[in-house]
Parts: C-alpha cells; structure tokens; sequence
C-alpha cells in the first residue's frame, strides 16, 4: 500500500490533478458554490472540446518531437468546406459531413507528414506554411462570407447544448488513444522515436512512417474539429478558432508534455486540457475586470507550469532519498 | 547548378511581383482605396461592395480603386496596408479603424504624402481623418439599443452587454452612450446595468461569456450584444438552453435569421443594424467628392450623390469642430422582415 502510493505521488498527473482539484475549489468558492453544478462542468467540456480533441493529435506530434501549427488552418478549411456544402444545399447528412471534414483533414495532414518525413523540412516551418495556406483557402473558398446558423440549420443540433454528440466523440477518442498509446507497437514506436531518433531507426522502426502516421491522425483529428466546431457554435466562419493551436499546445504542456519529445501520457494531456478549460471557464465567472483576464491567464499557466516541475522535483528527491536508506 | 536556379527562381519572383501590379493606377486621374477591418467577415464584404459598385458608377477605372482586407482585425495589419498604399500612391484612403488612436502616425505619413483620409464604421482621432461616414449617430444608435432593452425587459431589470473587444472603438461609443442615455432620463432609473463583457468577437470566447452572464446574473432579464460575432454567438447560448433571457443588439440580418422571432422558442425578438452595403457606397461618394475637392471635411460642407438620404450635409462630431457624414437612422430587423434581408446581406 504504501508504496503504490509512493508510486503514485510520483506521478507527473497526480500532482497536476491535485492542483487543479484545489483550484476547482477555490474557484467554486469565490463563486459562491455555482461553479460545480453540473451544466457548468458539461458547459466547460463542450466549449473547449474542439481544444481537448486536438490535443490528442498534438500529444502524438509532441511526443515525435515535432510541432503542428497548421491544426486551426485545418479547422478552418475543413468546417468552412462542409459549412459551404450546407449552405449551397449539397448534403446535410451529419454523418457524411463528418466524414468529409475528417478525411479533408486526414489529407492536409498527410501531406504535412510527407513533407515533414521526406522532405526533412522542420516541423515547425512546414506547419506554419501549411497554417496559412488552409487558412488562406478557407478565405478563398468562402469569398469573405459566413455559412450561417440559418445554412447549418439540422446539422447543428448535434453539437446542440444538451445533445451528447461532443462528448462521446471526445469519449472514443480518448479511450483510442489509451489503448493506442498503451498497448500498441504504434504507439511505443511513437515514444521510441522521441526519445532517441537514433536508436529507434537502428532499432529497426520505421521512423518516417511514424512521422506521417503521426502528422496524418493530427490532421485528422483538425478536420474532425472543423466539423465539430460548426456543430458546436452553429456556423463556418474562414477566421474560426484562429490562434487556438497555442491554446491546443499549452494543454500538453501543461499536461506535462514535454516539448523536446519522449514523455507524455493521454491522461496528461487530458488534464491539462481539463485545466485549461477551467481556467478559461472560470476567468469570466470570478468577477475579474475583462480586460484583466489575458493578463491572469497568463500567470495562472506559468505558474502551474512551475509549480509543477517543482513539485516533480522534490518528489523525485524525495524518492531518491528513500531508496538511499 | 544550384547559381542557376537561384537566377531562374529569382527573375520568377520579379515577374510575379510585377504582374501583381497590373492593372496600374493610371496617375492622371484620383485613385481611390477602402481599408475595411478584417477579411473573412461579410459584413466587410458588404461595406467593400458599395464601395465597389459606386466606384463603377462613377466611372473610375478599375486599376483606380483598391480595395484591401486586412488578414487580422489589427491595428499591425491596416498599418502594413496603409503603407503600401502610401507607397502606391492613392489619393484617397477611406478606412474602418481596428483602433481609434495606433492608427495615427501612420496616417499622418498618408497625410503627408497629400493622401486624403475618410473613415467609414469606426472612426479614428478626429484630427487624422477629414470626415467619418458614420452609420448611425452614437447616439441614435445608443437610443435604439437602450429603447429596446428598456421594452423586451417590460421596463425594469438587470441587463448585461455583450461587446467585441475592449478596445473597439464604435463598441466603446454606443456603450458610453447607452450608459448616458439611462443615467439622464429617469425613465430608465429601475434598469440596472450589471457588466460588461467582451467576447473579443470571438465564438468560443463569446459563448463562455455569455454562459458566465447567465450563471453570475440569475435575475438577469436582456443581453444587449452591439457586435455581429457576439450576438450570433450569444443567440445561439440562449436558444440552445430555452433561457428565458432575450437578446438584442445589432447583428447580421442572414446570421441572425435563425435565432430573430417573437416566441418562446427565439432568443431574440428584434436587432438593428443600417444597411453596410450603403455605408460603403456614401464612403465612395465622400471619398470622390474630397478628391474632387467638392467637399473639404468642414462643418457645413453638402455634396449630392445618388442615394436615398442625399444630399449629405457635414454635421459637428459632438463636443468638438471635426465633421461627420450621419448615413441614417439604425434600421430595425424583426421577425417580420427578417426573412427577407437574411437573402440580402
């Protein structure tokens, strides 16, 4: 007993899940009792489910020890292009236009993999080009209008507040990627390649193939977003959720991702996601000044970040000293 | 090999950025150029297709007039346009200001240049612009928004505002206003103004404001949403959760179609908003008619032009000299309309 404890007080995630319990309570403190009631807790999933989904994808990215910038492009063009197919009347069959955004994502993602992989271009160059060209084509393809709650009108009642379409989208997916990440050779390839390139291609992996794999599920799972997100907020606009893929990387890094590659875990970055839609939940809610709420963000991530890594510190000493005795 | 292809790709480059130019601005005559706020928002579009069409009207070539989406709701990105049309040329630049005030060197430069300056949706400091083609008095506008509150609230009770961001400068104007309008008449003593907000015309951010109004206010009667993403966005919040709270605002007619009746069932019984496509169209003629020098940018000035409300006099901006061109009176969308401007704009 007592060293499963000890075991688990070593955990990255249980010290994470500790802070963001405490901050849950103050929170519902300073909010008289209301934050914990159950259409707030459900609002805060479906209102970041869009950033928890990604962050799936970009656990994957992280972990190779790339990055990909591109995902909000890829939302963007995605959703606008499904948005536009309702709105000239070519489909409203939920289903097919999930499926549609998913596989034009799982195509941008693609192509990010192959540059990235055989191209040897930098992550981080490649997704910057690719952000601007699926979001410069979202612009183009929409010809500066919006696919409005009118158009989508029926398709939307699956991200409807109340509907329980987001959350078991956000369900499967993180149950997949437990398993995935856990139990299967994609996965501990995944962590190989991040941890030491080298030794993973001696090894006998695949390394480029990985790398597409990785950059071709986080494109799908962009696309998948763009639909979601059209669902969710009822409209395709070509500027959607721009900026969000800093929103996407700050919950696996809270989440205890590490950015140089090699460590992470699904549960991390779930609770890191989780955080972050607290934190953004909750700013509005506590009576801060709005222009204030950047700033506190801010702060509030830095220092859970470091707190973090503090307490990782002293609890790896602290393990450390027990084993000396 | 590799010198070789460096050569090729650079003489590319020049023909590319050559060919951009192309339609040039012939010199001989005014050329004219419309900054809006940001790509990607059909309101813009819409300022940018009156514009467009009175431009044709009057017969100005169409290498003449420039219009310019900036790639971000910044103040960074109009700066970057504004220089490269300082750079072209232009003799007149009618723009929409993302701030009142970082705006101002860099037309100052413009104005150096002998580049005459009009704003049109969001005005910029009085002394860096001639006119503003304003599409609603503030406090026409401000009256409106406070006369419906004041009627879907039954004449008492909290209301909150829903507001883009914080710095936006025809948001700031109405709300000021709106805070004026009710601190002076005592009619509207038993309203209460409880925040505040802004969605930074964001959807996601908007949604959790407007979700934290709902959980901090449970008296909360109307949200009043002065901006199109914010009253989408609220819309939506309130006629998903059937919240007794109703809406109001100035929103896009086609973005709001959905959400604008008189029942239970729509979270918004009636908006505002004046006709953009208009408000684009009396920019053009302001912009022709400075250019010809038909006008001055003083208080007093008239000028004729093809449009329901012509001629337009130059009014005083209140409280100082700077003069303002009114389009016209907010125009009010309900369920009763509302199906038939949704295909307009």
């Amino acid at each position: 007993m007592k060293s499963f404890l000890r075991k688990l007080t070593g955990k990255h995630e249980v010290s994470l899940a500790i802070i963001m319990i405490l901050m849950f309570v103050i929170i519902d403190i300073l909010c008289g009792g209301t934050f914990h009631s159950f259409t707030n807790i459900k609002d805060i999933f479906r209102n970041n489910a869009l950033t928890l989904l990604m962050s799936l994808g970009m656990l994957l990215v992280l972990l190779t020890g790339g990055i990909d910038i591109s995902i909000t492009g890829v939302l963007a063009f995605s959703g606008m292009t499904i948005g536009l197919m309702m709105k000239n009347g070519v489909t409203h069959n939920v289903f097919l236009l999930f499926l549609i955004a998913t596989a034009i994502g799982t195509v941008c993602g693609l192509i990010n993999g192959l540059i990235i992989a055989k191209g040897k271009v930098s992550p981080i160059i490649c997704t910057l080009g690719a952000m601007y060209i699926w979001r410069g084509m979202a612009y183009i393809i929409s010809g500066n209008a919006w696919a409005s709650a009118q158009d989508v009108s029926g398709y939307s009642d699956f991200g409807k507040d109340g509907k329980i379409g987001p959350y078991i989208i956000l369900g499967v997916a993180f149950i997949l990627f437990i398993v995935m990440m856990k139990w299967s050779s994609f996965g501990r390839k995944v962590y190989a390649i991040g941890s030491n390139r080298e030794a993973a291609r001696i090894s006998g992996i695949n390394v480029d193939r990985v790398q597409i794999a990785v950059y071709t599920i986080m494109g799908a799972l962009a696309g998948l977003a763009g639909a979601l997100s059209v669902s969710i907020y009822a409209s395709a606009q070509p500027n959607m959720q721009t900026g969000k893929e800093m929103d996407v990387i700050a919950a696996c890094v809270i989440g205890g991702v590490s950015m140089s590659g090699g460590r992470g875990t699904v549960l991390g970055t779930l609770l890191g996601g989780i955080f972050y839609a607290i934190v953004y939940k909750a700013l509005p809610l506590v009576g801060l000044d709005s222009i204030w709420q950047n700033l506190i963000k801010g702060i509030i991530i830095l220092a859970v970040v470091v707190i973090n890594v503090v307490t990782q510190r002293a609890m790896k000493r602290q393990n450390l000293a027990r084993r000396e005795i | 090999m590799k010198k070789l292809l460096c050569i090729a790709l650079s003489i590319l480059m020049i023909i590319g950025m050559l060919s951009a130019c192309a339609p040039g601005i012939d010199k001989s005559q005014a050329s004219y150029a419309l900054v809006t706020k940001s790509a990607g928002n059909p309101y813009n579009e819409k300022e940018a297709e009156g514009f467009e069409k009175v431009m044709k009207a009057m017969g100005v070539p169409a290498g003449n007039y420039i219009i310019k989406h900036p790639e971000a709701a910044t103040v960074d990105a109009q700066i970057n346009v504004i220089n490269s049309l300082i750079s072209q040329g232009v003799s007149c630049i009618a723009i929409a200001a993302n701030d009142a005030n970082a705006l101002s060197s860099v037309l100052k430069e413009a104005k150096a240049a002998g580049i005459k300056i009009v704003t049109l949706d969001s005005d910029v400091a009085v002394e860096d612009r001639l006119t503003f083609c304003n599409q609603a008095g503030v406090t026409q506008v401000a009256q409106a928004l406070v006369d419906a509150v004041y009627d879907i609230a039954g004449g008492e009770g909290e209301y909150a505002i829903l507001s883009a961001t914080s710095q936006a400068t025809n948001q700031n104007a109405w709300i000021d206003a709106m805070k004026a309008i009710t601190a002076s008449d005592s009619k509207y003593s038993k309203l209460t103004l409880v925040e505040v907000a802004y969605g930074d015309d964001e959807n996601q951010k908007s949604t959790d404001q407007t979700q934290a109004l709902l959980a901090k206010y449970p008296n909360l009667k109307v949200i009043c949403a002065p901006t199109t993403v914010g009253i989408a966005a609220a819309a939506k919040v309130l006629q998903d959760k059937g919240s007794s709270v109703k809406l109001t605002g100035l929103g896009l007619p086609s973005e709001m179609a959905e959400f604008i009746g008189d029942d239970a069932a729509h979270s918004c019984p009636y908006m505002f908003l004046w006709n953009p496509i208009d408000l684009g169209s009396l920019a053009a003629y302001a912009s022709i008619a400075l250019a010809e020098g038909k006008i001055t940018g003083k208080v007093g000035d008239t000028f004729t032009c093809d449009m329901e409300n012509s001629p337009y006099t130059l009014t005083a901006v209140e409280g100082t000299t700077a003069s303002e061109i009114i389009l016209g009176a907010p125009f009010r969308f309900d369920s009763s309309n509302i199906a038939e401007w949704a295909k307009v704009y």
